[in-house]
C-alpha cells in the first residue's frame, strides 16, 4: 500500500525532458495547467491530451508510474465526476428519476472535468518524476529569488521543502517498519469500519510523529555541523544554465497556451 | 618533534538546562594532530555530549575547549570552528541532506560558498577516499548502512576539516557496516594524517586506536594506549564496558593460574599466546 505513494519522487533518466533546466520546467507547468483551465471544448481538450501523451511517451515514464501515483486520488476524481454528472444543467435529458437528472451536458462536463484532472495530475508528476528535488527546489529558490527584495524567506523555503521531499521515502519507510511491528502485536490495519480502521492508525501515528520530531533534531544538529548557516554566501555545485533547448521548450509552451485562448475565443 | 595538541580540553563541566545532575564534570583531555583517539563510554557517559561540544553545538557551562588553537565559545569565529572538525552522528538518515549522493557530499562546500569546480573536485576527492565514487549519482535511502556511514564521512570530509569526530557512527549498522566504516576512518588517520576521534561503546573497534580514553559519569577513568587500559579488566568491568573477547578470554585463563599476557588484542595474537602456552605444556 505504501509502496504505491509515489508523490514527489524521482525517477533518474537522460531524456530531453530530464535534462531541461528546473526553471523551465517549473515554467512549463504553470503555462500547462493555464492552457488546462482555459481549454473548454473538445478540440482544446485533444489538443492538450495531444501534448500531455507525447510529454509522458518522450519523458520515458511509464504510464504504469504514473497511474499508480493517482491511485490515492482515485476518490476525488470519482466524486468530482459524479458531482458534475448531476449538477449540470442544459442539453438534453438523458435520465431522469427523484433528484437525479442527467443531461448530456452534464456528461460532456463530467467527461472533461476528469481528463483535466487527470492531465493536471500527470503533469505535475511528470515535474517530480523527471526532477531531482534539489534540482527543483533550486529552479524555484532562483524563480522567486527577485521576493527577497520584499523579505521573503525564499532561501529557507526552498530548504524547508527539499527536506520534506528528502524525508518521504525515510518516513514511508518507517511507516512500514511500524506497521509491521505492531502487525506481529495483533494490529489490524485492513478489515472493520472506517471508524476502526482510522482508530487503528492512531497507534501508528504515535511513534511515527515522535521519531519524525526525533529526526529533524538531529537532521539540525547535522546540518549544522556542516556549517549551514542559511542562505546567505551560500554557493551551488551544479549551476543551473538555461541551454537553447530550454528557451525552444519555453516558446513551444507560450505557443500552445496561445493557441489554446485562440480556439477558446473561437469555440472549439 | 612533538606533535601539537589540535583538541585540548580544560577542567571542561557540562549540565543540560533543567538538569540537576553534571553530565560531564572536570573533563582535562588533549588530542595530537594526526592521532586516532578513541573514547569509549557507557549509555550516559557523556560521549556523546563531548561531541556536541567539540563542534560548538553545545557550550561549556565552564571550562575551556580549544579546537586548533580556537576557543569553541567563540561565537564570531564559528564557521571557522566547525568547517574544521568534521562531525558524523550514529543514524546515517537523519544527517543526509540529499536525495543524491554527490549533492549531499557538495552540501557543506556549498555552505561556506566555495567555488563550483572546488566544490566538484572536493566532492570527487571526498568520495573517492572513502570508496563510494561509482556511487555517487545513486539516492541515499537505497544505500547500505555502512554505504550510507561512508558518505556521510565523505560529507564531512567535503569541509577539508583538520579533525573527524565520529559519534557512535556504528551503532546502526550491521557487522559489515561496522567494519567498513571503522576501516575507511583508520585508513584516513594512517594514510592521510587526520586526526581522528571516534566515540564508541564498541571495544572491539578502539582495538586499532594509538589512544584509548574510557569516559564514565562525565570523568575520565582510563587512558592510554589499548594495550594498558583494556588489560586492566576489573575496572572496565566496574565501568559496565567489556574488553573484547580476546581479553576477556585470556583474563579467564590467568585467573584460572596460566601465565599469559592480557594485551594481546587481534585474535591472531590471543591464537599465539593460548598456542605458546600450549606448548609450554607439552601439548602441542
Amino acid at each position: 500500500m505504501l509502496k504505491d505513494i509515489t508523490i514527489g519522487q524521482y525517477f533518474p533518466g537522460n531524456t530531453i525532458i530530464h535534462r531541461l533546466d528546473p526553471r523551465t520546467k517549473l515554467i512549463l507547468v504553470v503555462v500547462y495547467i493555464a492552457a488546462l483551465f482555459t481549454a473548454r471544448e473538445w478540440l482544446s481538450y485533444g489538443v492538450m491530451l495531444l501534448v500531455t501523451c507525447a510529454i509522458v511517451a518522450v519523458s520515458r515514464i511509464s504510464v504504469r508510474t504514473l497511474t499508480r501515483g493517482m491511485k490515492p486520488l482515485v476518490f476525488i476524481i470519482c466524486f468530482t465526476g459524479v458531482l458534475n454528472l448531476f449538477y449540470t444543467t442544459g442539453g438534453t435529458t438523458l435520465f431522469d428519476w427523484w433528484i437525479f437528472h442527467v443531461t448530456t451536458e452534464g456528461v460532456k462536463r463530467a467527461v472533461m472535468m476528469v481528463v483535466r484532472i487527470l492531465m493536471l495530475i500527470s503533469g505535475t508528476f511528470l515535474l517530480t518524476y523527471t526532477t531531482s528535488p534539489m534540482a527543483l527546489t533550486d529552479g524555484l529558490e532562483l524563480l522567486l529569488n527577485p521576493l527577497k527584495k520584499i523579505h521573503v524567506p525564499i532561501h529557507e523555503m526552498s530548504m524547508v521543502m527539499s527536506m520534506a521531499l528528502r524525508f518521504i521515502p525515510t518516513l514511508i519507510e518507517e511507516t512500514d517498519k511500524i506497521m509491521s511491528a505492531q502487525r506481529a502485536r495483533g494490529a489490524d490495519f485492513e478489515t472493520g469500519k472506517l471508524l476502526e480502521r482510522a482508530k487503528a492508525l492512531l497507534p501508528l501515528l504515535v511513534p511515527l510523529f515522535v521519531s519524525a520530531f526525533r529526526r529533524a533534531d538531529e537532521l539540525a544538529i547535522a546540518m549544522e555541523s556542516r556549517c549551514y548557516h542559511g542562505g546567505e554566501g551560500r554557493t551551488r555545485m551544479k549551476q543551473l544554465r538555461m541551454a537553447g533547448r530550454d528557451w525552444l521548450a519555453l516558446f513551444s509552451g507560450a505557443a500552445l497556451l496561445a493557441l489554446i485562448i485562440v480556439m477558446n475565443v473561437y469555440g472549439l | 618533534m612533538p606533535k601539537q595538541p589540535i583538541i585540548e580540553i580544560e577542567d571542561l563541566h557540562f549540565t543540560y538546562p533543567g538538569d540537576s545532575a553534571e553530565t560531564l564534570r572536570g573533563l582535562n583531555l588533549s588530542i595530537e594532530e594526526g592521532s586516532f583517539a578513541a573514547v569509549l563510554g557507557h549509555n550516559g557517559s557523556g560521549k556523546s555530549t563531548l561531541a556536541k561540544l567539540l563542534n560548538a553545538i553545545l557550550l561549556p557551562t565552564s571550562g575551556k575547549i580549544y579546537v586548533c588553537g580556537r576557543d569553541t565559545s567563540d561565537e564570531e569565529h564559528l564557521l571557522d570552528l566547525r568547517r574544521s572538525i568534521g562531525l558524523v552522528f550514529q543514524n546515517p538518515d537523519n544527517q543526509i541532506v540529499a536525495n543524491v549522493v554527490e549533492d549531499d557530499v557538495a552540501f557543506a562546500p556549498e555552505n561556506l560558498g566555495v567555488e563550483p569546480q572546488e566544490i566538484r573536485r572536493r566532492v570527487d576527492e571526498a568520495l573517492k577516499t572513502v570508496g563510494m565514487y561509482e556511487y555517487r549519482l545513486h539516492a541515499p535511502h537505497l544505500l547500505s548502512g555502512g554505504q550510507k556511514q561512508r558518505v556521510a564521512i565523505a560529507g564531512a570530509l567535503a569541509m577539508q576539516p583538520r579533525v573527524l569526530v565520529l559519534d557512535e557512527p556504528t551503532a546502526m549498522l550491521d557487522p559489515l557496516g561496522r567494519r567498513e566504516v571503522i576501516s575507511t576512518v583508520t585508513r584516513l588517520c594512517r594514510e592521510q594524517g587526520m586526526t581522528v576521534v571516534l566515540i564508541t561503546h564498541h571495544m572491539s573497534e578502539c582495538v586499532g586506536a594509538d589512544r584509548l580514553i574510557a569516559l564514565s559519569d562525565g570523568t575520565v577513568t582510563a587512558d592510554g594506549t589499548p594495550r594498558e587500559v583494556f588489560s586492566q579488566v576489573e575496572l572496565l568491568r566496574g565501568e559496565g564496558l567489556t574488553a573484547p573477547a580476546t581479553v576477556r578470554l585470556l583474563y579467564a585463563l590467568r585467573k584460572a593460574g596460566f601465565d599469559v599476557p592480557l594485551d594481546a588484542l587481534s585474535v591472531d595474537e590471543c591464537a599465539d599466546a593460548v598456542a605458546g602456552l600450549l606448548r609450554r605444556a607439552g601439548r602441542l
